[in-house]
């Protein structure tokens, strides 16, 4: 016998309503109204709730998503160079599958012996991190490579006591308003002082005598990266540290680490603090739904006493030989310690973990190699044919890795008509640089990886060349 | 009439898998790229000539070298190792709700995979009308005005919150002097985390007769220094504050801004409005009460809404409809500043959109009332288990979608603990329950959270476990001390984990810290 105004819906088992007549049943009341006794009348929400009507067939609601979705148009369908901070590389089919996996997908948190399998992949994820950028801490990941960055200069601000960071005034817009609000308002009590050190407008690579002088001993960190956002390979590494070093500031490197193949590791010029972001490694750009970022140091206490995120560590288990991994250093996280904790952590992006832990594990040393030598020498054969269009310039032409700085003031147009040119030739242009960096003219950031061929390229310099025509 | 169903005869896969570091064989491949078109050689040269010297990486990074067919059994045998879901678990305050496959497989789609935040708002007209469309019903259930998805977890919504805070003050030129965030000790440790990260002090309330703080001691402790009011409501232990719109009242005479964690929304979803309480923000947990997928931790997102008044100083960029088409509103001279980069975690907002659609005002009042439903009925059942109790004996009403008990009693008479009663349930495909967040305010905490997925039968038969483990407790305590018996491995020997002589995150520190256990170094590959 239904009750009157339910009706049995696929999610839910005891909508059935002879269950839930049971249930009822066995706590002796007439009405589920009786368990809400609890929640005073005029708390209550007056009338129906306004929502738009259930799609409860499966038939129907796909058809809805799709049609939806499918006025969005795609980096498939779409010739793309965008980058920035998102990119388009190659996803193995087995990343998807590992990360489809309704055992990984659906869990939350069980004891070291029920996650075993998923503590181990996030072990072998932190490990293999920990090999692509030569460090022996890594903790477990972040929201993205923004917050490994806020995260990092605070850590260096409790481990020195320093309220500054210096940081290259190329980073990405949007990466540097995540670090604003980490560093906080100059009113609250932990405000640190976030100072822009100037690029050279040649090289486009940190101006070491601006860095020299903002340096002083009231710096905790420098902070740049490699890639930079404008595509460049930072070559001063070593020369950063050195003048960090001498004011006893941390130097934390963000890294892009598809590079890591080919470039050197943050740790062999110096750094201290590794961070960057997993989105490469295996992971769907999502619209930038596909971020995640890691945070790596040298295993001292110094550094892992300072770790906001959560830390896995191998240990062993009571039966003779059996490894097992297990949180540590839990005392210091916010689950533990609230607000006596190193910032907080929660949920992040484990799943998006175990995807890169499978990528990096078919990548192999050999394939961060390949990988790089491929992307580098594809992105620098755009930069190059690109140069050759009139009026189009490559503005910082030195060693850039997989995106580069395309300046169009010699056509006298604009990167916005030139994207819109590019849209009718089946083309996302590089992505328009003109508003956050106004010293850079009409630039576009364009980005080349593994998924373009010479073919697009060559299909990307003719559209180019017939839209910046005069 | 209820049947005591059978216990099942349960073994958790046990594949004793290598650490993948450990794998594979010098020269194995699991992905090829191969080499660049010949006229992009012969263009640019090789890579080594790009790249500034002092830059190249001298060594190749020791990971393993596996086929793929390798890597995919590897990583499957792993996935079989976690219970979760594929048993039974009602772990609460998580909410652990069916996540539709088709959810999943609409999300393995180009049309989100393969877009990018920065293409035109006129190719991403599809996702956009997504985001726009979760916004308006997630406003309708909270009666908030605006919503942003870019925090990646509730965690980081709670963060958003102390942020938004901190801006709203700004811009009142009282930031310095409200310096304050209260909380309640029932507040998700995020909470005061958050507030503290994003500078605050927090003020903390203890919890008076009935389970939640009083009145007057909410009156102590505003003041002019008062930023905002962080609260959970109800809380996990099934209570909810009745008092919660005096105590708004009083956070705003006092000039403080009022936040609702709303991450045990599953069992007053429909019932209550946010903002019809009085409150200026509150946050879902799109991941939990809105039916997308955990991943073990992540991508999750915590879905942030606030009043009108509050809007201009979201995060960036807001999606708008103009009537015609959908927008990204980037312009936001007054906002707080970002938290993550770009909008959020966008295929978890999609996965919620079609949750919504698929349940409709019906599901969600269905959903509602099952779970407090389940949870009273488990209750009744649970409370009849030797050694449990439940927590706040006095306040005796109905529990919400989940309800706090105590195995002090378990404990006393057999010496059994609740990480030990954790430790047995795996072994009956049960994962482990919830016990509490820090502090323990009642002693040998348990927090099942039935929800609305698992049917009567699956509720059953936790209950069924856990009053087979209690039998267990008093007849033959050692095999529930020594659980589990029945998982991928045993029992954690967890005395090293806090000396750093010992730990190891990593396989590279792992293998010097531990030398002997390490039969021959990986061959490293020449360049």
């Amino acid at each position: 016998m239904a009750l009157p105004g339910s009706s049995v819906h696929p999610y839910m088992p005891n909508s059935e309503p002879r269950t839930k007549q049971e249930m009822l049943d066995a706590l002796g009341v007439s009405s589920v109204d009786e368990l809400f006794e609890q929640i005073p009348a005029d708390h209550r929400i007056e009338g129906d709730l306004d929502l738009p009507e259930a799609l409860v067939s499966e038939v129907d609601l796909r058809r809805h998503l799709l049609q939806t979705l499918a006025k969005n148009e795609t980096c498939e369908d779409v010739l793309s160079f965008l980058g920035g901070g998102c990119w388009q590389h190659h996803v193995p089919a087995i990343c998807d599958e590992i990360a489809g996996r309704s055992e990984f997908l659906t869990n939350i948190w069980g004891t070291a012996s029920s996650d075993h399998g998923r503590n181990q992949a996030l072990f072998e994820f932190c490990s293999q991190i920990g090999e692509l950028v030569n460090m022996d801490c890594v903790g477990l990941p972040v929201y993205s490579w923004g917050c490994a960055s806020g995260h990092a200069i605070r850590m260096a601000a409790r481990i020195t006591g320093r309220r500054e960071v210096l940081i290259p005034s190329s980073l990405d817009p949007e990466r540097l308003s995540v670090i604003r609000t980490y560093c906080e308002p100059v009113e609250t009590r932990n405000h640190i002082d976030v100072m822009m050190v100037d690029y050279d407008s040649d090289s486009g690579l940190i101006d070491l005598e601006d860095l020299a002088d903002k340096l002083s001993p009231g710096v905790a960190a420098v902070y740049f990266e490699n890639p930079s956002y404008l595509g460049l390979i930072e070559a001063q590494g070593a020369e950063i540290v050195q003048l960090a070093r001498e004011c006893g500031a941390e130097v934390i490197v963000g890294v892009d680490p598809i590079s890591l193949g080919l470039l050197a590791a943050p740790v062999d010029y110096g750094a201290d603090i590794a961070v960057g972001t997993i989105q490469p490694l295996g992971l769907h750009m999502n619209c930038g739904g596909g971020m995640g970022g890691f945070i790596a140091t040298r295993d001292e206490e110094r550094y892992a006493r300072a770790y906001p995120t959560l830390l896995l560590s191998l240990c062993d288990t009571v039966e003779d030989g059996e490894r097992a991994f297990a949180m540590t250093l839990l005392e210091q996280s916010s689950y533990d310690a609230r607000e006596e904790a190193n910032d907080w952590t929660g949920h992040t992006v484990h799943l998006w973990a175990i995807a890169s832990a499978a990528y990096m594990a078919l990548m192999g040393p050999e394939g961060f190699a390949e990988l790089g030598s491929l992307i580098i020498r594809r992105s620098h054969y755009a930069a190059r044919r690109i140069a050759e269009l009139d009026g189009v310039r490559i503005a910082f032409p030195g060693g850039f890795f997989k995106e580069f700085v395309v300046n169009v003031d010699g056509t006298g147009k604009t990167v916005a008509h030139v994207n819109r040119g590019l849209r009718r030739h089946g083309i996302f242009g590089g992505h328009d640089l003109s508003k956050d960096f106004p010293a850079l003219g009409q630039s576009a950031l364009y980005c080349v990886t593994e998924v373009h061929t010479k073919d697009d390229v060559d299909r990307l310099v003719d559209a180019l060349s017939e839209v910046t025509a005069p | 009439m209820t049947m005591q169903p059978g216990l099942r005869k349960y073994h958790s896969a046990v594949w004793d898998e290598p650490i993948v570091m450990e794998m594979g064989r010098p020269g194995r491949r699991g992905v090829v790229f191969g080499e660049p078109e010949q006229e992009v050689s012969s263009l640019v040269g090789s890579a080594d000539e790009l790249v500034p010297a002092s830059m190249l990486r001298s060594e190749r990074a020791q990971l393993p070298e596996l086929s793929e067919h390798e890597v995919l059994r590897h990583y499957l045998h792993l996935s079989q190792e976690p219970l979760g879901m594929i048993g039974i678990s009602l772990f609460g305050t998580c909410t652990m709700k069916y996540n539709p496959r088709v959810n999943e497989l609409i999300a393995t789609r180009p049309e989100i995979t393969e877009i990018h935040p920065y293409q035109d708002e006129d190719s991403l007209q599809g996702i956009l009308e997504i985001l726009h469309g979760c916004d308006l019903m997630l406003r309708e259930l909270s009666g908030m005005d605006q919503f942003s998805f870019q925090a990646g977890g509730g965690a980081h919504s709670a963060y958003a919150n102390a942020c938004l805070t901190r801006a709203y003050h700004a811009a009142r030129g009282e930031l310095g002097q409200r310096d304050q965030v209260v909380v309640t000790i029932q507040t998700h440790p995020c909470g005061p985390a958050t507030a503290a990260a994003a500078g605050f002090e927090v003020v903390t309330l203890m919890l008076e007769e009935n389970g939640y703080p009083s009145v007057e001691a909410l009156k102590a402790a505003v003041s002019e220094r008062t930023a905002a009011l962080v609260v959970n409501n109800p809380d996990d232990m099934g209570i909810y504050n009745p008092q919660i719109k005096e105590w708004i009242d009083i956070v705003h005479d006092a000039g403080g801004l009022c936040f609702y964690d709303h991450a045990n929304f599953n069992g007053v979803m429909g019932k209550i409005r946010a903002r019809e309480l009085g409150f200026d923000a509150c946050m879902y947990m799109l991941h939990k009460s809105f039916g997308a997928p955990k991943g073990g931790l992540g991508p999750a997102v915590g879905a942030y809404g606030c009043t009108a008044e509050l809007a201009r100083f979201l995060p960036g960029p807001i999606v708008d409809f103009d009537g015609e088409r959908y927008l990204l509103d980037s312009d936001r001279p007054d906002s707080m500043g970002k938290v993550r980069e770009f909008w959020g975690n966008v295929p978890q907002v999609v996965k919620a959109y079609s949750w919504l659609r698929a349940m409709g005002a019906e599901g969600i009042h269905e959903a509602r009332d099952l779970s407090v439903l389940a949870n009273n009925y488990m209750e009744q059942r649970i409370l009849s288990i030797p050694g449990v109790t439940r927590s706040n004996p006095e306040n005796t009403h109905w529990r919400m979608e989940m309800t706090r008990y105590s195995l002090e009693t378990l404990q006393q008479d057999t010496g059994v603990t609740a990480h030990d009663v954790q430790n047995r349930m795996v072994d009956f495909g049960i994962d482990a329950p919830w016990l509490s967040h820090e502090p323990w305010l009642v002693p040998e905490p348990i927090t099942p959270e039935a929800g609305e997925t698992w049917s009567k039968e699956e509720l059953d038969y936790w209950v069924a476990v856990l009053e087979e483990v209690s039998r267990e407790a008093y007849t033959n305590p050692e095999i529930v001390k020594t659980a589990p018996h029945n998982q991928a491995v045993h029992q954690l020997d967890d005395g090293h984990l806090e000396d750093p002589e010992r730990w190891a995150m990593t396989w590279r520190a792992y293998t010097k810290k531990h030398a002997q256990v390490r039969s021959e170094e990986p061959v490293k590959i020449a360049d």
